[in-house]
């Protein structure tokens, strides 16, 4: 294992370090806001300590990284694959663009997380947050999923404001006991067993990365929020 | 060599506060520190520094912070000051020779109190006699500007990165209670001296990162209470709303924080209706002057701060908490390196003030 002790040391040298590196596993320890760590990486796994800045993992491309701390902005801004687990909180538009692979985040997600995610055929990206998202949650999603599992919401509604607005694809599944708080061009509904199933291996690699019990996180009240037609938007702006 | 907007650097301003509210008093160096780790979200054309309670000697006094283009504005300006004020004492403020910081211009301090019998003769209070000379230099004096007019707090701004301007400034000679500082990345507006931040009315000084969509409307609005923009970009005008809402129209922080950062009324429709109708009030009565557009800023005051976004949350701000001190930046790693070891950290949202102030046995003792 690769050891880089990053403390001031600005982001390009420390992002040339890792890309060259010859070792598949590095740990880089003393992180002080070095930007786009890891971006387009591949075939490598990466331990963090300290605080990553900006664009973590952006591009990322089958690696894997681990943060013991918090993300900042714009993690796993257009991942393409790979995964990304922060033991801790992420900023604002984590998963930003995002078009494969996982992120976890074990507590919260800021502003915007899942903002514009697109699948294609295999090609599913998932978000699992542990905690509460901020406002515009899956703005303007188009594919994916993301998944809130609402630890210390007591049931409300897990987001901020605006959840989902301008979603025209993919899914939003959140854990609370009341209908959420959405756009009329959105529908929730109360997730199903086969909903559930669909959740189930990621809520299973969110317990397998923090803790937790799979069978108990999913016998609780989700619900599952869609567009509610396949062009919710025709009429937003014009009568045509 | 390329000018401004010829090249890009993908930047974006950078802003850190340091608050003690117990009113320990601490030396510019960690500030320094702090917002040199964002250092690439700034491009070299604007750094600067406020800081609370640096004057205890001259407490009762204004502390004028002027830059002067030439010797003949500074002799006309003086005359003004002069008639004005009695002048407790001035000097040149101190700076140290740097290699990034250069084309300075004259840079002057003035501990003043308004003359009685001018004061007198002019019917207004006092902070409305001072502030009415600060705009008619900043706004008739070409080639004056004074960049800091409060009592006990001072700003100290240059063009180049905010570590250098801190060197500049000798910061580690100074002790506040309250720190903010900026790194400028202008955006649409010519990075100069006097529009480095923060800007300062009084006591009230703005450190802001983002650009404001609503300024013309915010600048015509406010020129009809008597304000000027005069300094070429945008962030000056939150001062003077500030100054506005909190000194003239007698808003509580809070209060003007709902002004600048409104909810949308989609958000007051589903308020209880007691808190709906007094966010009603404030966007009807003071509907021009909403901040549009992507901030987050950090409004110090005597005594406090405030840190606010704006109500989308377009630019990222964060606080954290270790037993008696606040840090505020734009980035956790910000705060990370001046103290990793937080009791509390956590991201305020879009147009939720923080506010925080001087334990009461601590007010008045700096």
């Amino acid at each position: 294992m690769k050891k880089i002790t990053a403390d001031l040391m600005h982001f390009k040298t420390l992002n040339d370090l890792v890309r060259d590196c010859e070792d598949k596993d590095i740990f880089i320890e003393h992180c002080v806001g070095q930007r786009y760590i890891a971006a387009s990486s591949k075939g490598k796994s990466i331990i963090i300590t300290g605080t990553p800045g900006n664009a973590l993992g952006a591009y990322l491309d089958g690696s894997e990284i681990t943060v013991n701390g918090n993300a900042q902005d714009a993690m796993g801004d257009t991942m393409n694959d790979g995964r990304i687990v922060v033991h801790g909180s992420a900023g604002d538009t984590t998963g930003y663009g995002m078009r494969g692979g996982t992120i976890l985040v074990r507590d919260n997600a800021g502003y915007r997380a899942g903002i514009h995610m697109k699948q294609y055929r295999d090609h599913i990206p998932a978000l699992v947050i542990g905690g509460v998202a901020g406002s515009f949650l899956g703005e303007y999603q188009a594919g994916g999923v993301i998944i809130v599992l609402g630890k210390g919401a007591e049931g409300k509604q897990p987001t901020g404001f605006f959840c989902g607005t301008g979603m025209h694809g993919g899914k939003i599944y959140l854990r609370c006991d009341e209908a959420p708080d959405i756009p009329i061009q959105i529908k929730a509904d109360v997730a199903t067993e086969d909903d559930k199933e669909d959740m189930r291996p990621y809520v299973a690699e969110y317990c397998d990365a923090f803790g937790g019990d799979v069978e108990e996180l999913l016998n609780q009240k989700f619900y599952v929020l869609t567009p509610n037609s396949n062009s919710p938007y025709s009429r937003m702006y014009t009568f045509n | 060599m390329l000018k401004e907007g010829q090249y890009h650097i993908p930047s974006g301003c950078a802003i850190s506060g340091i608050f003690h509210k117990d009113g320990r008093r601490t030396d510019g160096s960690e500030i320094i520190r702090s917002i040199a780790t964002m250092h690439d979200r700034s491009n070299g054309l604007g750094g600067g520094f406020a800081a609370y309670g640096i004057y205890p000697e001259y407490a009762d006094c204004y502390a004028f912070h002027l830059f002067y283009e030439n010797l003949a504005i500074k002799e006309e300006t003086e005359k003004l000051l002069e008639e004005n004020f009695e002048i407790a004492s001035f000097a040149k403020i101190p700076t140290r020779k740097h290699p990034s910081i250069t084309d300075e211009p004259l840079i002057w301090r003035y501990f003043v109190f308004p003359r009685r019998y001018k004061l007198n003769e002019s019917q207004l209070d006092e902070s409305e006699f001072v502030s009415r000379v600060v705009t008619k230099i900043n706004h008739l004096y070409d080639g004056a500007y004074v960049f800091s007019s409060g009592k006990n707090c001072g700003v100290f701004k240059a063009i180049g990165f905010p570590e250098d301007v801190g060197i500049y400034y000798k910061l580690e000679e100074y002790e506040a209670y309250s720190w903010t500082a900026h790194g400028r990345y202008p955006t649409n507006t010519p990075g100069w001296w006097g529009g480095a931040h923060p800007f300062a009315m009084l006591d009230f000084t703005i450190v802001h990162n983002g650009e404001i969509s609503s300024y013309d409307a915010n600048r015509r609005s406010i020129e009809m209470h008597g304000y000027k923009c005069d300094l070429l970009t945008d962030t000056e005008v939150i001062t003077y709303i500030f100054d506005y809402l909190i000194r003239k129209q007698g808003l509580t922080m809070e209060e003007a924080a709902h002004v600048v950062a409104a909810p949308f009324w989609s958000t007051i429709e589903k308020m209880p209706p007691e808190q709906a109708e007094e966010y009603t009030y404030l966007r009807d009565a003071y509907s021009n002057l909403l901040i549009t557009g992507p901030f987050s800023i950090m409004l110090g005051f005597t005594n406090g701060i405030m840190a606010l976004n704006d109500r989308l949350k377009l630019r990222s701000m964060v606080v954290g908490e270790k037993g008696e001190d606040v840090y505020i930046a734009s980035e956790e790693a910000a705060i990370r390196v001046i103290q990793p070891k937080l009791d509390s950290l956590w991201s305020p949202r879009g147009g939720e003030p923080v506010i925080v102030t001087l334990n009461e046995d601590a007010q008045g003792k700096e």
